[in-house]
């Protein structure tokens, strides 16, 4: 489905990007939720160029914010303060400022705390709803938004809701465009300084390379060496499973079928 | 020399020493008692008689019994071991605090993340003064046995209507009920994709908390958490709500639980912002074999290849195949089910015409349900499966197809006199 223009026009959207970094190497780049993000955003407006403001909270001579202005971005809007300041206030702010209805982040950080809690945290300041992991903005029409919700399993929700909402965009959506260097580094940064409360409470957090999990070890706790003996040569064995034999097929597929209704896999 | 000193001297008696001696001799069963294997000889000195231990079996093979006549009991012993064993009841009489999990019940049952998180929050308990209950909430109906086991002392279950469908916000006006009912000390919530993250971020927001999320290791005072996308450790006090990571800490499994259920005075019905239009129909065989929820798995035994894949498209499941079926070209390789192929994590797993073998049985290791549909009612399969249907696949596939049809075309009904 193609979103409708006319609804598409005076449409506001915000995306809200971080700054990423790679999982292996740990170069700065774009961040995926957020560049997925980005992506949609711009495919939302594509009707209307200025629909579209994409605002970080941060630094703005980080090298990784440019890769999102190399999607085709004029602009990217930065509210400028201090790394250790606590973001989700000033960005509030500028949101209810901007008039935005749609306002698309990543679904956690790839940098920082990394807790998910932004969108979250920004949804109830502005008392907004907000939609997770989101795969698709199917359609906008007359203040109500038809959202696909990505759920485990490659399933899919629809959801309705009225504007102005939160989404955060998870990683079903459809994948970014390249970033292309030349306009990412003729982009201009919109730069505002803004004052923030510190963030107290991270300043007391101990922060270190991850060290690798513990497999959990599959530990026999048997107490005779006959259920040793068993636990390490186990076959398979009858789980008292039900076994129709003699049943004829109608009766047989009709058990089939009430353990599928029963398991709500067949819908 | 007194009297006691003579009593004392051990008279020997020949004639009775060379009875005992002779086995033969008509009076040596009145001195031998024939019962014992070991005697006071004569002398004084213990004496075995390896003839005499052990007894002729009904068959005239002599047999020895080591266990000494216990043989009986300690057989019915095994015996009532491989029964169910009951494990040791821990009560909570009236909790100092409580420590609630608010499970993800995937398909109406808690799942091993939750069961992981259970874990945790016992362990919590134990570091923390006074005794403590774990209450766990769970939304929607529920099919779950074993919260007992589980480790669940309290059990709130809210299975009204409204919670059924999808209900974020109703579900979190229920929890802060929750929070100021029972004050809990912790909040847990599995970290996951079924929900568990999303309500447990709701609620932190509603509640001002600030959530460790990804928390994998935790115990009352410190917790270490994932960030950066998961490159970096963060350690922190432990927060008052967490959303904690799969294998967080080790599941319940050697005490038996209360789960007494317990009540929510009524809850607001809120109005939803989200309106759940329901399930988006997609292409199951579009679906990655390894997430499936759902799959259909043809061997051997599958001649109509047509009605198979018709019977899959009529189920709504994603195809799947034994190595059989993929090398004599039925099945495209990526179908194949098993240790040379995917391992699967389907709930529900429908296996036609496959014996199970154990490198197919590798690959079906996580799935929770195995129907079988088989000929053979001895095959490894029909011992794994939850239920069998013994008959030729054809057969119970086609009437298989026609019930589905048929419960298709009543729900349709259904709907339409729903929308009128
Ligand atoms: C190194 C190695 C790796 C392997 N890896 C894999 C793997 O990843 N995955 C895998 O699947 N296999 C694997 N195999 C092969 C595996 O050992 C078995 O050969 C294979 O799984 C058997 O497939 P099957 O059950 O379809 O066939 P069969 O064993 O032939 O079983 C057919 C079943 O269908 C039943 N049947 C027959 N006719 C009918 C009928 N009309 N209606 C209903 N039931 C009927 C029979 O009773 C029988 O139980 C591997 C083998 C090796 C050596």
């Amino acid at each position: 489905m193609q979103p409708n223009s006319l609804q598409l026009e005076n449409l506001k959207i915000v995306t809200l990007v971080s700054v990423g970094k790679h999982p292996q190497s740990g170069r700065v780049r774009r961040a995926d939720q957020d560049s997925r993000a980005v992506e949609l955003g711009l495919t939302l407006a594509a009707q209307n160029p200025d629909g579209l403001m994409v605002l970080h909270a941060g630094d703005p001579a980080e090298p990784g914010l440019r890769s999102y202005a190399g999607m085709g971005l004029a602009a990217i809007n930065v509210l400028q303060l201090d790394p250790a300041a606590d973001a989700v206030a000033p960005l509030g702010e500028q949101l209810q400022q901007s008039g935005a209805d749609i306002v698309l982040t990543g679904v956690r950080a790839e940098s920082g705390e990394g807790s998910g809690m932004l969108p979250y945290q920004l949804a109830e300041k502005l008392g907004w709803p907000i939609v997770s992991r989101v795969a698709d903005i199917v359609s906008v029409n007359e203040g109500v938004a038809e959202v696909l919700q990505a759920l485990p399993r490659g399933q899919r929700r629809a959801l309705k809701v009225r504007l102005p909402f939160i989404a955060s965009i998870d990683t079903a959506a459809p994948a970014a465009r390249q970033s292309a260097f030349g306009p990412a580094q003729r982009a201009a940064m919109t730069v505002t300084v803004v004052e923030a409360e510190t963030d107290t409470v991270r300043q007391s957090w101990d922060e270190a390379v991850a060290r690798k999990r513990p497999k959990r070890l599959k530990v026999i706790k048997a107490k005779t060496a006959a259920e040793r003996f068993k636990a390490a040569t186990a076959k398979s064995q009858s789980e008292g499973g039900r076994i129709m034999k003699k049943e004829a097929p109608e009766e047989q597929a009709q058990a089939i079928v009430d353990l599928l209704i029963e398991e709500g896999v067949l819908r | 020399m007194s009297s006691h000193d003579v009593l004392d001297i051990v008279r020997r008696d020949p004639r009775a020493e060379w009875i005992a001696r002779n086995r033969l001799h008509p009076l040596h069963g009145t001195l031998v008692s024939d019962a014992t294997a070991e005697v006071r000889g004569p002398s004084g000195l213990l004496r075995k008689y390896p003839h005499r231990v052990g007894f002729i079996g009904p068959n005239g093979i002599k047999r020895i019994d080591r266990l000494k006549g216990n043989a009986a009991a300690s057989g019915k012993g095994r015996r009532s071991a491989a029964q169910e064993v009951q494990l040791p009841l821990h009560q909570v009489e009236n909790p100092d605090f409580y420590i609630v999990v608010v499970a993800d019940m995937v398909g109406g049952r808690l799942t091993g993340h939750d069961k992981d998180v259970i874990g945790q929050a016992h362990k919590l308990a134990a570091g923390i003064e006074g005794s403590g209950a774990i209450l766990a909430v769970c939304f929607g109906p529920s099919k779950e046995e074993h919260f007992d086991t589980a480790g669940v002392d309290r059990l709130l279950l809210l299975d009204d209507a409204i919670y059924d469908d999808y209900c974020p916000e109703q579900k979190l006006a229920a929890l802060v009920q929750v929070d100021t009912e029972y004050q809990p000390t912790h909040w847990l919530f599995p970290d996951s994709v079924n929900g568990g993250t999303d309500l447990g971020s709701r609620l932190a927001a509603r509640l001002h908390e600030r959530p460790a999320a990804q928390a994998w290791q935790v115990d009352h005072q410190t917790t270490v958490c994932r960030g950066a996308g998961g490159t970096m450790d963060i350690t922190r006090a432990t927060p008052r709500l967490l959303l904690l990571a799969e294998e967080c800490a080790d599941q319940i499994d050697e005490t038996r639980h209360e789960a007494l259920p317990v009540t929510l005075t009524a809850v607001p019905t809120v109005v939803a912002q989200l309106q759940n239009q329901g399930p988006v129909a997609v292409d199951p065989n579009a679906v990655a074999l390894a997430e499936a929820e759902f799959i259909l798995s043809a061997g051997n035994g599958i001649h109509d290849w047509e009605q198979f894949h018709q019977a899959a498209s009529v189920l709504g499941a994603t195809e799947g195949a034994s190595r059989v079926a993929v090398d004599d070209g039925f099945m495209p390789r990526f179908r194949q089910v098993g240790a040379t192929g995917t391992w699967v994590t389907a709930r529900v797993y429908l296996a036609v015409g496959i014996s199970g073998a154990i490198q197919h049985m590798q690959g079906i290791g996580q799935c929770d349900k195995v129907i079988a549909i088989n000929t053979d009612a001895g095959c490894d399969m029909v011992k794994r499966a939850s239920l069998s249907a013994i008959g030729d696949s054809e057969v119970i596939l086609g009437e298989l197809i026609k019930q589905v049809q048929a419960f298709r075309a009543q729900q349709s009904v259904e709907g339409d006199q729903d929308a009128a």
